[in-house]
């Protein structure tokens, strides 16, 4: 828990400078390197990554944190790593002129330099981004400045800095996700809530497994989480503050079952699912004032709410017309519209922070899918297929999903996926054990 | 700091009694009211004859509430007990199979676990007796990912204590 604190409040004086005057990131139009993610990149784009010049004592430094910055490009599936052993002029120096040709001879499109120093103490990340074939800079030099032990998020976000000059998206690396640690057999789980960086480093517990804790989720500012759990014995919503690890139950309910949580876009209010005498509804709670109100007044089961990012709407599943289905309502209540079309159940849909779309689980045929629609319904695709999908969460930038992942049989286990909302670059990610549940936090800085 | 730990210490008293009661780890039942001289299967009166004589659980189709025939008759002998055994009060856990979203399961065992509790009601068990539970897929009785498992997981258990008020 110590270690935890110190993360967070040593994360926040991360600075931020352009190496050279002018804007950052002053050139809106970023040349012809250029991803288009939309159109469904098929060949990654080659890059080249000299490791980083290493001032005094940042040798180790210096190496991990060009490792890292590799490893977010190519776990992107758009980019390439052009191996070290073919790169033809050494870098010397974070200031000599870029020998366009020889990076141009092993097709290197993009080649990023950098530096790590000490400097009082605090460590100096410094990069640049060149377009080799137009040969010119991309972007501006930046640097950021932090304490030794943030090194990660230094080569985050030199990474996400590369990832938006070149696609024009926002980055998603500089973030956490927030899910659930199992271990044990399937008919006795043991479960914690755990934190770790996007990319599965820097994994701290939360809860101890004495409860069984279920499906946490980020604040937009990424401050605090929500998480059901079961050490009343009874599933209740709580709130935990992540700087002092604090936590309250949601409500003072005691007699109902609460769960399915999100916050509302402003960190004001909290969606969730109550149960009372069987039926389970949908309710939204103030968290300034404490008020509850009822947005679903029906017999049928209404849960997995999910706030618009604009605020003003909230898409849920409901078993209203007989089979588990999508539904949009106003943050009021009232008329809800069904937006899932095709066959199957349709459940625990999530508003992807561009708004453009709802991701999904669906079931057919003995098979679970994640997938995407627009939030009319229309063009609905499914990202994935397995013996058990389910519980999709959105990157920062709306591109990439987290999904959980239980294979079959006595011995099943859960894992944590990630897939691009193309259906391309499945992939799992790297949890110390058994992992299911996740929710991908905003960008950090 | 302190006050967390706290916090936990007592959540793990509330969470030890609950997980005794709740029974999900199988068969093996400790049931913190029940004295040895009640411990006896023999003994009708038992909590040992309640769950292995009587039935301590009812099973579900799929993504159904509905109670069976088979699940009433079991349901009317729990209703008897609990009848005879006023001082006895019952944890309804409602459970579904690992085939559906968390959250739906969620809703769908305590949709279980209600249909339990009403039909108890209605054979003259005070609702004041009765308090149920969800645990959703959390905790399959039964492991395998076959039908012949997700039968025995779409259950409700009927757990009984003596003495403490729900």
């Amino acid at each position: 828990m110590t270690r935890f604190l110190r993360l967070i409040t040593l994360a926040l004086p991360l600075v931020l400078t352009s190496v050279f005057a002018g804007p950052v990131l002053a050139q809106s139009n970023p040349g012809p390197l250029r991803i288009e993610i939309t159109e469904g990149v098929i060949e990654p784009l080659p890059f080249a990554l000299p490791q980083f010049i290493a001032g005094n004592g940042a040798n180790d430094a210096a190496s991990d944190i060009s490792r890292v910055i590799a490893a977010d490009l190519i776990g992107t599936g758009l980019f390439r790593e052009i191996p070290r052993s073919a790169h033809i002029s050494p870098v010397t120096s974070f200031d000599s002129p870029v020998q366009y040709n020889d990076w141009q001879a092993i097709n290197a499109q993009a080649l990023i330099t950098g530096s790590v120093t000490m400097e009082g103490g605090q460590m100096v990340v410094r990069f640049r981004l060149f377009d080799v074939f137009s040969e010119e800079p991309l972007g501006s030099g930046l640097q950021f400045v932090g304490s030794p032990e943030n090194w990660r998020r230094m080569a985050h976000n030199v990474a996400d800095q590369v990832y938006e000059r070149i696609t024009g998206e926002g980055g998603y690396f500089d973030t956490r996700v927030v899910f659930v640690a199992e271990e044990g057999p399937k008919n006795a789980r043991l479960k914690r809530i755990a934190l770790m960086d996007y990319d599965g480093a820097n994994v701290q517990f939360l809860t101890d497994s004495r409860s069984i804790v279920l499906a946490p989720r980020f604040s937009p500012s990424g401050d605090r989480i929500l998480y059901t759990s079961y050490e009343t014995g009874f599933p209740r919503v709580y709130v935990m503050d992540l700087a002092t690890v604090q936590r309250r139950p949601l409500d003072d309910l005691d007699g109902n079952m609460s769960f399915a949580p999100r916050f509302s876009p402003d960190g004001q209010s909290v969606v969730y699912s109550s149960e009372a005498g069987g039926n389970t509804d949908i309710y939204l709670m103030n968290l300034r004032t404490g008020q509850r109100t009822r947005l679903t007044d029906s017999p049928s089961i209404e849960t997995a709410p999910s706030f618009s990012p604009d605020g003003t709407q909230i898409v849920f599943e409901s078993d209203r017309s007989g089979t588990q289905q999508i539904y949009i309502m106003s943050v009021n209540g009232g008329e809800a519209r069904r937006i899932s079309r095709n066959d199957g159940r349709y459940g625990t849909p999530v508003w992807s922070p561009r708004g453009d779309l709802i991701a999904f689980t669906n079931q057919q045929g003995g098979r679970f899918h994640i997938g995407v629609m627009r939030t009319d319904g229309s063009e609905e695709r499914l990202l994935t297929s397995s013996f058990l999908d389910e519980g999709p969460t959105w990157a920062p930038n709306g591109r990439v999903i987290m999904f959980t992942r239980e294979t079959a049989g006595a011995d099943g286990a859960p894992a944590i996926y990630s897939v691009d909302i193309s259906g391309r670059n499945l992939q799992r990610v790297s949890t110390p054990g058994m992992a299911s549940d996740p929710a991908w936090s905003p960008l950090l800085r | 700091m302190t006050l967390m730990i706290k916090t936990t210490a007592l959540v793990a008293m509330l969470s030890l009694s609950a997980c005794g009661a709740g029974g999900y780890f199988g068969d093996t039942r400790i049931e913190p009211g029940a004295g040895a001289a009640a411990g006896s299967a023999a003994d009708p009166n038992s909590v040992a004859y309640f769950t292995q004589t009587v039935g301590d659980r009812v099973l579900f189709p799929v993504d159904e509430s509905s109670l069976t025939v088979q699940a009433r008759a079991t349901l009317d002998d729990q209703a008897d007990w609990l009848l005879r055994n006023m001082e006895y009060t019952a944890l309804i856990e409602g459970h579904a199979d690992e085939q559906g979203t968390r959250e739906y399961n969620l809703a769908l065992g305590a949709r279980r676990a209600a249909a339990v509790q009403a039909y108890l009601v209605d054979r003259g068990i005070a609702a004041s007796r009765l308090r149920t539970v969800s645990y959703g897929k959390e905790r399959p009785i039964e492991i395998c990912s076959e039908e012949a498992c997700y039968s025995q997981n779409r259950r409700s258990v009927t757990v009984v204590s003596a003495g403490i008020g729900s």
